[in-house]
């Protein structure tokens, strides 16, 4: 079987899209599309999307409606279900399928928000630290080791004590956790690119700092930060749900998936439903996520890419 | 080496004082007055109160106090529970070997599936059993452990009735501590069955707290046997006409090792978030449920306390895993 051969790099058309940029992401997806379990793991992802964005309309019930009449009701496959409730009901009464359709929001708003603030900051810290060097950048490194020196779950919840348990916090003490990351991988492309010919150029042609570290260095040094965004959205989806799952994140009624499986949590020998069908919510959106974040990592790893 | 040692711990002892004033801070950001905090005493007057904060040297300058702070950790003084009025560094010793029991038991299963499975895969790459394998170790690599935990409790406790819910031990055994782990003191004890009950008891939380080392020592091993496996030298040995077990077992899988190790050991952090989660679902007495348990206690001191083990545990045996790593590969100490 002959593989097809990538796109070149010089790929010009009358569309009035910057060529270059246009082939790039022609290239990219060549890679991308390489990798069945990237493209499967990138529909299954914008399915959640539009879960979350059209939950009141595909969502049968409310997801804090109860139904009194309807308490642990099995799925409707099985003896007692009801058509109704497609994947059972609660302890409470509430429709399953519905609080886990809502709680697709909360799982993507949380990795957006904690993978931005952790991205900006450690993008802004790390080029900082790896374009002056000296005494600002061991400052800010001997920091960064202080924070990396707990384990990330523990310092999380430590910081959600002290800040109070919610959601919102949990986010900042997970975003927290994260930032170190992105400040040494930022660091370190800056230090690789800083003594380059172009960046010298730059500079010589008058370029200030700012300038120089922002919109001459930073834009190549986004591939290894894009691979590790991926990772922390995941990871911030875990952590987040592991925090709901203690106690110590989204407060019920919330319909996080981690807070509903810390609800269940006794029902777990009497109604399978109400505690598996969370859980499997939360390991098929990180899986996704993973899966595409292992294609962004072939499509983007110049040292893995076969010519 | 004794240079290499020395660079290490010069970041390591300023790392240590940054550690030791986030957790000295930490009672100081809570909202609320420090002294209440601290003594657990929720209504006092004003004379108790002052009373109290003389006691806790709370009426000093905040540097005197940290300085003495550090002072009394660098003793072994890590603060007084407010719940039990025991000291921390004692609760800690005591609860710490099962959990150091638990992780052990967690990364030997990791490790003995983990590299075997990633050597597998490495030969037969492309094959269904190499996409197998990866599929796996990916799903366990996205594994919400708490909720892996509930599942395997529904199926081996519930549904089969094979493994116990919770705790070490069946509460029908009871023996002192030699160890404090609960598989050498069931068989030093000579009791009847208590060893088949300390084993059953630890099979679920290893397989639990064991998941995600497993899938990332798996990954790990076949990305590291694969870049080995087209070097020059296995080539050679290939030509040589050596067999294959030798090849991949003797040659490569020695230098593959390298980068497998130092993923190992960067499991420790891993396994003590890990630990967190697996020890509340399981009950299990180890420091993972303590930190829990005083986080829901708002028992400070021990949190302040906890925190600041937990932190240099782990500095030490990133310090020891970056020491063995110079051992093994002289290139690093450069």
């Amino acid at each position: 079987m002959a593989t097809p051969a990538a796109p070149s790099g010089e790929f010009t058309g009358s569309d009035p899209v910057d060529p270059s940029r246009r082939a790039r992401f022609a290239e990219f997806w060549f890679y991308f599309s390489e990798n069945r379990g990237a493209v499967v793991g990138l529909v299954f992802f914008v399915f959640l999307v539009l879960l979350a964005v059209f939950a009141p309309l595909i969502a049968p019930h409310g997801p804090n409606e109860q139904y009194r009449d309807a308490v642990l009701v099995p799925p409707f496959w099985q003896e007692g279900g009801r058509s109704a409730f497609l994947l059972g009901t609660d302890p409470v009464g509430r429709d399953i399928l519905s609080r886990l359709i809502y709680g697709t929001r909360y799982s993507l708003f949380i990795g957006v928000i904690v993978t931005t603030i952790s991205l900006i900051g450690g993008i802004v810290i790390g080029v900082v630290a790896g374009y002056f060097r000296g005494w600002v950048d061991t400052a800010i490194m001997r920091v960064m080791d202080i924070i990396l020196a707990f384990p990330s779950l523990l310092l999380a919840l430590v910081l959600v004590a002290v800040l109070g348990p919610g959601l919102t916090n949990a986010m900042i003490a997970i975003a927290l956790v994260f930032q170190p990351h992105f400040v040494r991988l930022t660091r370190a492309a800056v230090m690789a690119e800083k003594n380059r010919d172009y960046v010298i150029a730059a500079r010589v042609a008058g370029a200030k700092p700012l300038r120089l570290m922002f919109v001459t260095i930073l834009p190549n040094c986004m591939a290894p930060l894009i691979v590790q965004a991926t990772l922390s959205f995941s990871n911030a989806i875990l952590d987040a749900a592991a925090l709901g799952f203690l106690g110590m994140g989204a407060q019920p009624p919330t319909p996080e998936w981690g807070t509903m499986l810390a609800e269940a949590r006794e029902f777990i020998l009497r109604a399978w439903w109400v505690v598996t069908l969370p859980g499997l919510a939360i390991l098929m959106t990180v899986l996704a996520i993973n899966l595409m974040g292992d294609g962004l990592r072939d499509a983007l790893d110049p040292k893995l890419k076969r010519s | 080496m004794f240079r290499f040692l020395l660079g290490r711990l010069a970041v390591l002892i300023p790392t240590f004082i940054g550690v030791s004033i986030i957790a000295f801070s930490f009672i100081r950001l809570l909202p609320g007055d420090p002294v209440a905090l601290l003594s657990g005493e929720r209504v006092m007057s004003p004379e108790r109160h002052a009373q109290i904060s003389h006691e806790l040297g709370y009426d000093r300058p905040i540097v005197v106090q940290y300085f003495d702070y550090l002072w009394g950790v660098l003793q072994g003084d890590f603060g007084t529970s407010i719940s039990t009025k025991e000291p921390v560094l004692g609760q800690f010793m005591q609860l710490f070997p099962a959990t150091l029991e638990l992780s052990l038991c967690a990364i030997i299963f990791a490790i003995v599936l983990g590299i075997p499975a990633g050597v597998f895969a490495a030969i037969k790459r492309g094959s269904v059993l190499d996409q197998i394998i990866m599929g796996t170790a990916l799903i366990g690599f996205s594994m919400p452990i708490f909720w892996w935990g509930l599942l395997l409790i529904i199926l081996f406790s519930g549904i089969l009735q094979w493994t116990p819910v919770s705790g070490r031990i069946s509460l029908m055994f009871f023996f002192p501590s030699v160890t404090g782990f609960m598989l050498v003191d069931s068989l030093l004890s000579g009791q009847d069955g208590a060893f088949t009950s300390a084993a059953s008891h630890l099979i679920l939380p290893t397989i639990v707290l064991g998941t995600i080392p497993l899938a990332v020592i798996a990954r790990q091993t076949r990305s590291a046997m694969l870049e080995v496996l087209s070097e020059d030298y296995v080539r050679t040995a290939r030509a040589k006409g050596l067999s294959a077990f030798r090849v991949v077992g003797i040659h490569a899988l020695r230098n593959a090792m390298i980068p497998v190790i130092t993923t190992i050991g960067l499991q420790v952090g891993v396994m003590l978030a890990g630990a967190i989660l697996t020890e509340s679902i399981f009950s299990w007495p180890g420091i993972g449920k303590w930190m829990v348990d005083s986080v829901f206690r708002r028992d400070y001191p021990v949190i302040q306390g906890g925190l600041l083990i937990i932190a240099g545990l782990i500095m030490l045996v990133n310090l020891i895993v970056d020491l063995l790593y110079g051992l093994i590969n002289p290139r690093i100490r450069h």
